[in-house]
């Protein structure tokens, strides 16, 4: 024996995927700008640290917040007992007061909707769990963040079915793929329960126009018995226009929202009751390690169930007041809001034209943490196997761990996803100097590595092969 | 005014659906007659007292001692210079410092009978959330888990709603106090065998909750060999393990298997947490101890879903690797819950009442079977009620436990100041006066 479940012997977690070698190997000779000039680079990580110089001097500013205490008194006895999960008041508001600032305050957020949960990982597991049967299947636009793949189907045993998008028209959701991915599920016979968008895009760094979000909610109006999934984790990362428009927007804009949707209307459809927004603070704010996520719905059934849900994954009541303090000062939030654009937008040029510099372009973006490389003029030949070869030496050979499109389950080879703000300028201008001399040496200056009979790679057969099953490769993250 | 058409409302999934997450029962009804009128000392004295809730309030002094005496375990010093990384750190491997604490504070709650390895140490957003994760590690859905009764009515959630696996009852009663009997195991074995249900292991709670008792050596010795001889897990909770009234009765499953030399350890695991020795249920801290390399891994990977906050980590690594504060508070802790325990039984003996010989816990695990109208689990809910909207007290009915003998009750006392306790004895004591007078 020593029987487990099948859940635990399976792969759904994804994690021995040659994906994570790059991690591995990052791990094994981390870049150091004193200690270690030569090690690889870390591209691969989709964190924010632009602005903690921000939260710093918030925090020395206001003790109290993180020294349990409320106007100079001690409410230690009162934060260490909390674990309603109801969640703390003052944190639900001041988050959905964030939420809607982020937004422009076009659209509004009721407390009383929201679900705090440890971190979005949990809020998307949750939320498969209350909308699924074991089997039924979610439809999400590729390339997607590869942590879908264990979130959303590894304990529920629900299904992904992909939305294929492409580079034709910058990756953007049709209703032709959306129709392809539907019938698709029928062929498998699985039932959908709905989609799953990420809004801002991981991978691709984009916003969704309204013209596809309004594609989107006409579908699951099309199927009455669907969901729609927002995942707005990057809300709060979108530097230039077009700006962000989020679903509860294009509802608010077609008259679809609960309060004013009036039930004497032959449109009682309340298509409200079938959106929902995830959220964290892990992007925005830079705060992984807090685990802060949230859903927020308007169905009373889904708050409800996933309230109860979220007792197996609470926020510390310790980081809930520290943030609904933080959360709550408005005028630190309208300050970090436009800090954070501002310096995103000048991280993202960095990287745009570094990139351009070594001949590479990539989607033109205006949200997110990343930029969607288009490498396949590097590519040896347009298949994933010329992608992988390209990713290794990019990963062994130039010292850059980036995302190849392969892992993100994009269905054009030769595209990759590069971080941006987890690092110093000066490591990001380095990394872009090494670029564009690999870039130079591999296309003798100029031409494209297929005229050159493709990239020759000589000792990396041997760990060519090697999965990272070995050492337990630390999957801390991968949007 | 149009024709209103009922749409019907989407589908939730089955689980969403059920009442597997138990709380319609009642359990959690009592809660709610006390939030409706809690007491208080001043403002509401004829209100409602809790005693459902098993919580430690007893050494929160120290507690706070500490965090004044010790400001950048809580506000990353002048300057915050570790904030970032702490904000960071998200890795599912917990913050090694804090690892290495629990598993230090695990083995001196045990008196350095056993030793802790921080690399089997897998963090969880609380024992609810280690226990869930557990069952989905150890067993596939309609598998089953056998759980001796009484036991913490949270189960029927934790172990059960998402999971799909079952809880199959091992039977124990009064003649022996509770203990879990070779005989009550192998009924339950079977009923699990009869409804068809693949057994995957025994998960006991070790303190008992409700019982408030530890489990006899002997008595962990047959059980390890009961699960050996049918080639399933053991799950031990032991998140009671710091609230033991003597430092020497207590005996951790992991000293069973020290003793022989972890043979077939691998089919063991321990839950901890911070929530009831510690006092601090909000902070989310809960943990898995696998003797099971493979276990461990996966528990780790499916720990993303549950992690702790690294703000909260960073907190505690330092409180627990401070040997003088753990060492004071572990005895200075124990002290105090002897003390409320004393006071408590000292209450219910002079009102009359029976009840089981405890040891350890944050309760009491009484007999109010002589008072029940009718020996019955509706008897017994009367009783409850009675106790809730006259005594104004919120015990906990041994139904919502599964207990099999109705008029048990569980009674919180570490809850409360010591007043309100003493309230909550008079009142105890009055009403037991009038059932006698009424009886005369």
């Amino acid at each position: 024996m020593k029987l487990l479940s099948t859940k635990a012997t399976c792969n759904s977690h994804g994690q021995d995927s040659s994906y994570f070698l790059g991690w591995e190997e990052y791990e094994k000779n981390p870049y150091d700008e004193v200690h270690n000039p030569k090690g690889i680079i870390q591209m691969g990580l989709a964190e924010n640290q632009l602005c903690f110089d921000l939260l710093e001097s918030w925090l020395e500013k206001n003790p109290d917040a993180a020294g349990f205490k409320r106007d100079g008194k001690s409410i230690f006895r009162e934060l260490a007992l909390f674990q309603d999960y109801h969640g703390m008041p003052a944190f639900k508001k001041a988050i959905v007061d964030f939420m809607a600032e982020i937004r422009g305050n076009k659209v509004t957020f009721d407390p009383n909707h929201i679900v705090l949960t440890a971190g979005s990982t949990s809020a998307n597991e949750t939320l498969m769990f209350c909308l699924a049967e074991q089997g039924d299947a979610f439809l999400l636009p590729t390339p997607y963040y590869p942590g879908f793949d264990r979130d959303l189907k590894w304990r529920t045993g629900v299904e992904i079915v992909p939305i294929q998008c492409n580079s034709s028209n910058n990756f953007q959701v049709t209703e032709a793929a959306l129709q392809q991915a539907y019938e698709e599920a029928q062929k498998r016979n699985l039932k959908v329960k709905g989609v799953l968008v990420t809004n801002p895009s991981n991978p691709l760094g984009t916003t969704m126009s309204r013209g596809e979000l309004n594609l989107l909610v006409d579908f699951i109006k099309e199927h009455g018995d669907m969901h729609l999934i927002s995942d707005e984790i990057y809300s709060g990362t979108v530097f230039s226009s077009p700006g962000f428009v989020s679903v509860m927007e294009v509802l608010k804009e077609r008259n679809e929202l609960k309060v004013s949707s009036n039930e004497d209307d032959n449109n009682a459809d309340r298509v409200w009751d079938r959106v929902h927004v995830v959220y964290s603070l892990s992007k925005d704010l830079g705060l992984p390690g807090f685990r802060v996520g949230a859903i927020y719905s308007e169905n009373d059934d889904v708050v409800s169930a996933a309230t109860k849900m979220s007792s197996f994954g609470l926020v510390s009541s310790q980081t809930q007041y520290l943030l609904s303090a933080m959360l709550g000062d408005k005028k630190f939030t309208k300050l970090y809001i436009t800090e954070n654009e501002k310096r995103l937008k000048r991280r993202q040029r960095m990287l745009v034209s570094g990139l351009q510099k070594a001949g590479i372009g990539c989607l033109e973006s205006n949200a997110g943490l990343f930029c969607w490389v288009d490498m396949r003029h590097l590519l040896s030949s347009n298949t994933f196997e010329a992608e992988m070869d390209l990713w290794k030496k990019i990963v062994y050979q130039v010292g850059l761990n980036i995302s190849p499109g392969s892992s993100c389950h994009c269905t054009e080879p030769g595209w990759f996803r590069v971080c941006f703000a987890n690092m110093s300028e000066q490591t990001l201008n380095l990394a872009m100097k090494r670029l564009t001399a690999f870039v130079v040496e591999c296309t003798g200056n100029g031409g494209s590595a297929k005229r050159n009979g493709g990239l020759k790679m000589k000792s990396l057969t041997k760990w060519v092969f090697r999965l990272s099953s070995r050492r337990d490769g630390r999957e801390q993250e991968e949007r | 005014m149009g024709i209103e058409i009922e749409q019907p409302c989407v589908e939730l999934s089955n689980i969403a659906t059920s009442e597997t997450h138990g709380e319609n029962s009642p359990y959690f009804a009592g809660w709610k007659a006390y939030d409706e009128n809690p007491y208080h000392e001043l403002t509401n004295p004829s209100g409602v007292i809790q005693m459902g809730l098993a919580e430690n309030q007893v050494s929160f002094d120290l507690l706070e001692k500490y965090l004044e005496e010790h400001s950048e375990a809580s506000t990353w010093g002048k300057g915050a210079p570790g904030f970032r990384e702490n904000a960071l750190f998200q890795d599912y491997h917990g913050l090694q410092s804090f690892r290495t604490a629990m598993a230090s504070f695990m083995e001196q709650i045990r008196g350095g009978r056993a030793k802790f390895d921080p690399a089997r140490v897998v963090l969880t957003a609380g024992a609810t959330a280690a226990n869930e994760l557990l069952t989905f590690i150890l067993a596939n859905p309609g598998d089953a888990l056998l759980v001796p009764t009484p036991y913490y009515p949270g189960f029927d959630r934790d172990l059960r709603w998402r999971t799909g696996v079952n809880i199959v009852p091992i039977h124990c009663d009064s003649s022996n106090n509770f203990q879990i009997t070779l005989e009550a195991l192998e009924a339950a074995y079977k009923e699990a065998e009869a409804m068809n249900f693949k057994v995957r292991g025994v998960l006991i709670t070790n303190p008992s909750n409700p019982l408030g008792i530890t489990i006899q050596r002997s008595v962990l010795e047959d059980l390890f060999d009961f699960v050996t001889r049918k080639n399933i897990h053991l799950v031990s909770d032991e998140i009671y393990s710091g609230s033991v009234f003597s430092a020497t009765e207590f005996t951790s499953v992991a000293e069973i298997l020290e003793a022989r030399k972890y043979k077939e350890a691998e089919r063991v695991h321990i839950v901890y947490s911070l929530s009831k020795d510690l006092g601090l249920p909000g902070f989310r801290v809960g943990t898995i101890y696998s003797y099971n390399d493979k276990v461990v891994t996966t528990a780790r990977r499916m720990s993303s879903f549950t992690l702790i906050s690294s703000q909260t980590q960073h907190l505690l690594a330092s409180m627990l690797s401070n040997e003088e504060f753990t060492q004071n508070y572990i005895e200075t802790n124990r002290v105090r819950l002897r003390k409320r325990y004393k006071m408590i039984i000292e209450g219910l003996r002079s009102a009359g009442i029976e009840y089981l010989e405890g040891n350890a816990g944050l309760f009491c695990w009484m007999n109010l079977s002589p008072l029940l109208e009718e020996p019955t689990r509706e008897g017994e809910l009367k009783l409850w009620d009675a106790v809730l909207h006259e005594v104004k007290l919120n015990i906990s009915p041994g139904c919502s436990c599964r207990c099999d003998e109705p008029g048990w009750f569980r009674v919180c006392f570490a809850n409360m100041s010591e007043q309100t306790l003493e309230i909550a004895l008079k009142r105890i004591r009055k009403f037991m006066e009038r059932i006698r007078t009424q009886k005369k």
